[in-house]
């Protein structure tokens, strides 16, 4: 499933957070979203998800153009950068969430649901925790249990905005590595916002740089660091 | 720097410790305080209610115009407290998951009811509803009366007590923020879904602390619901209402004892506070521990 974004702009009041951008990810691929605060990165996840309608332009999942499609019809995945996990469920229950609000008639049976669920806890490493409650988890465990819950409904793209940005530095290093492994598993296209150069460059396949609202760059970490589009990018890259 | 004595040498000082006599003094002038303006008045409510014995007492509970004022205080906050619990929930949806125009101008709307005084209120509703308001003469003419009847009654206690569960549930609703709203969205869940089994568990203790607050104001409002009610015994007279007429009527003993009946109402309600507050903060620790 590639996501093709086209023209899209959005403003809050006065200020413009995506100005006329347009961004191809893939199928199959890892991206980043890579840059500043304030440059639309995440405006542009949230557009792509259906969680803030554009302005003007269209969203493609495939060739459908899903602009007017809600985001709980979408299919997708959707990592937030605070976990968002339900606290008054239990991780096995927050792993469930989306499985348990499907139409009666597309529900996996109960036994299904427990099945899929522990699968998706142990692929996380946290079948061991299925019981606990959010809060008695620590900070990369909740990200690892909020990507097990995305991942449960096979959705078609998975997002994420700034998964690791609340994490500390040993914990985020480690979460890198495997988020990227993961992907290469399960191979689903996959968008990530981060403003941690090290971050991008490590785990994507291709960056994507963005500032003011609009996208400055678009390549392989290999490449863009080789030929930095303009100043901003070779500044914001911290190359000489 | 040199700190005052009377500490022990191993317990380092807190900022805001204050000597023990200051300490003791405050402590005093507090339980002083609250015995003599909210104890003592309360044990005399229940002393003047038992006064001429329990007989006496429960005669004035029983006479026909207090069932008439209990039942129809009933009735009201019956109506009264579900039409605010809803309007709470809307409202506090409204204003914390939606950006729109006019919202900061809703959010004081809404304390409306706290800045203004009962009577305003309860004039409000007759200059609508009244003989001589907007609407009365269509009104009688379809032989449905407002003021003066249950309608009225139940118009001006849902004003006075419009903000009690907003004002719980908003605060609470804009630090939890959309994220988990917008997650369940994400993960297929529709309107209804996403609240029932996201949001409401999220708010279920302030909702009913607010839902408490709310039947407790409802129970006990006196201005604005005396200006609409028109005092007619045993038809129009809540429980405040009565007790005032029976207070007018030298009828000390019988005012007492439906005071004294309200007032055991107000106190079920603060029990029912506690308990929540109480079982409310055990689930809060419970888990945080390891």
């Amino acid at each position: 499933m590639n996501i093709r974004a086209l023209n899209i702009s959005k403003s809050f009041g006065t200020f413009v957070a995506l100005r006329d951008v347009s961004l191809t990810v893939p199928s199959g691929r890892l991206i980043a979203l890579l840059g500043p605060s304030g440059s639309g990165k995440t405006t542009l996840l949230r557009v792509i998800a259906g969680l803030e309608p554009p302005d003007a332009g269209n969203v493609f999942f495939d060739n459908h153009d899903i602009t007017t499609a809600r985001a709980n019809e979408r299919r997708i995945g959707f990592v937030f950068q605070h976990y968002a996990l339900f606290r008054h469920m239990s991780v096995f229950e927050n792993v469930a969430f989306g499985l348990r609000v499907k139409p009666r008639a597309t529900r996996p049976s109960r036994a299904a649901i427990k099945e899929r669920v522990m699968s998706l806890l142990k692929m996380v490493q946290l079948d061991w925790l299925a019981d606990r409650l959010p809060r008695q988890l620590s900070g990369g465990q909740r990200q690892r249990v909020a990507l097990a819950r995305a991942l449960a409904v096979e959705p078609r793209v998975l997002l994420l905005d700034e998964p690791f940005a609340a994490l500390d530095a040993n914990v985020r290093k480690e979460l890198r590595g495997w988020l990227r492994r993961l992907h290469d598993d399960i191979g689903i296209t996959s968008l990530f916002v981060t403003h941690d150069v090290d971050e991008a460059v490590e785990v994507a396949d291709e960056i994507v740089i963005m500032n003011n609202a609009a996208i400055e760059q678009v390549g392989s970490p290999e490449a863009v660091r080789a030929q930095p589009a303009n100043d901003f990018v070779r500044h914001f890259l911290g190359l000489p | 720097m040199q700190y005052p004595s009377a500490r022990t040498a191993n317990k380092p000082p807190s900022a805001l410790s204050d000597p023990p006599l200051v300490r003791y003094l405050l402590t005093t002038i507090a339980i002083l305080f609250l015995f003599l303006i909210l104890v003592l008045p309360l044990i005399l409510v229940f002393a003047s209610a038992l006064s001429q014995g329990f007989s006496l007492f429960f005669a004035a509970l029983r006479d026909p115009d207090a069932l008439a004022a209990i039942r129809l205080t009933l009735i009201t906050a019956a109506i009264v407290v579900p039409l605010n619990t809803i309007f709470g929930l809307a409202a506090a949806w409204t204003i914390t998951k939606f950006n729109f125009r006019g919202k900061s101008l809703l959010i004081t709307l809404i304390d409306l009811p706290f800045a203004i005084s009962p009577v305003v209120a309860g004039l409000i509703f007759v200059v609508i509803f009244g003989a001589r308001g907007i609407f009365g003469p269509w009104l009688q003419a379809h032989n449905l009366p407002v003021i003066f009847a249950l309608p009225g009654i139940v118009l001006a206690t849902t004003f006075v007590t419009l903000p009690f569960v907003a004002r719980e549930l908003i605060p609470l609703m804009q630090t939890q923020g959309r994220d988990d709203e917008e997650c369940a969205i994400t993960l297929g869940a529709n309107g209804w879904q996403t609240f029932r089994r996201v949001t409401l568990p999220n708010i279920t203790w302030a909702l009913l602390y607010g839902v408490v607050l709310c039947n407790a104001r409802a129970m006990g409002e006196f201005g604005a619901v005396s200006i609409v009610s028109g005092h007619i015994r045993g038809v129009t007279n809540t429980m405040p209402l009565h007790i005032e007429v029976l207070y007018n009527d030298y009828q000390f003993t019988a005012a007492f004892a439906v005071a004294s009946l309200l007032a055991l109402l107000a106190m079920a309600t603060l029990l029912i506070k506690f308990f929540i507050e109480h079982y409310h903060r055990r689930q809060i620790n419970a888990g945080t521990g390891d």
